[in-house]
């Protein structure tokens, strides 16, 4: 049996508890609420100042998420869901759509509801539901299933 | 330095939860987006442990230290504004992304990180659209 298993329930629970812990030190650390979509608009943007801490924080993510693919093979699972084309014409939607809508699965979802914030649960039920519904419609016209 | 390797440790522990939890597995997201097929809704508890360790934290952090973060800033606060349209359509199309590929931005930037083929295609055209949602919408101009 693996070190670490994703299939005990408990898993997904402690990841998430170590995204809530990353989240509120970044957020004491830099006095900002770390929504990684807001991150990535920011380095892009690439104003005076705005740039540094959220590299860092950016390269802690990749080496954490590294470092628990070394340890863990259940966490090293990755088995993706789509051709190449399909992930740029996601990734464009998931890029003008979180910035539009002002935050993502973590900041809208995690930073946002954390905070109390009715955007933030506004937000996080409007993208659950859209993804829900596209995720239904895709397997309506005969998706593969993982 | 304390600084720094602080946001470093901060962003390494969220990398890691993003790990650890499956959310850089996008057939396992689809699955628990998937709720009217072979359900498994085992990453809720990703988004509930994240958002009360988060919540709490923060409370705690503030009662002790009367809103004072590190290094000179302060504890963020909710954003108050009121909900419009930017927020409805612009969450409703990232949900749609998300749906088609089962990635959200935290873990492609992990995937990228790890250089996964699909992660190297999603995330430069995020940035695309990071950029289109600035130029051409007015986001994130403040």
């Amino acid at each position: 049996m693996p070190l670490l298993s994703i299939d005990q329930p408990l898993i997904p629970l402690a990841g998430g508890i170590l995204i809530g812990l990353g989240t509120l030190l970044g957020a004491g650390a830099s006095g900002v609420p770390p929504g990684i979509s807001g991150l990535c608009s920011e380095i892009l943007r690439a104003q005076k100042n705005a740039v540094g801490w959220r590299l860092v924080f950016v390269a802690g993510m990749i080496a954490g998420g590294l470092l628990v693919f070394r340890l863990s093979p259940a966490a090293s699972a990755y088995r993706p869901s789509g051709s190449l084309l399909l992930m740029i014409v996601a990734g464009l939607l998931v890029g003008v759509g979180t910035r539009v809508g002002g935050g993502c699965t973590s900041g809208h979802g995690v930073c946002g509801i954390g905070l109390g914030s009715k955007r933030g649960f506004a937000g996080t039920l409007l993208f659950m539901g859209a993804a829900m519904v596209t995720v239904f419609v895709v397997r309506q016209i005969g998706g593969a299933t993982p | 330095m304390i600084h720094f390797f602080t946001l470093l440790f901060a962003g390494a522990l969220f990398g890691a939860g993003l790990g650890l939890s499956g959310m850089t597995d996008p057939s396992r997201v689809i699955g628990f987006l998937d709720v009217t097929g072979n359900w498994d809704p085992s990453l809720a508890l990703v988004m509930g442990g994240a958002i009360v360790s988060f919540g709490l934290g923060l409370v705690l952090w503030r009662r002790q230290s009367g809103g004072q973060g590190w290094f000179g800033h302060v504890l963020p606060k909710a954003d108050s504004s009121p909900l419009d349209r930017p927020l409805v359509l612009g969450s409703i199309v990232f949900g749609i992304g998300w749906g088609l590929s089962g990635i959200c931005p935290g873990p492609a930037i992990v995937n990228f990180g790890a250089l996964r083929p699909e992660a190297l295609a999603f995330v430069p055209a995020m940035g695309v659209g990071m950029i289109l949602a600035r130029v051409v919408f007015g986001a994130d101009r403040d």
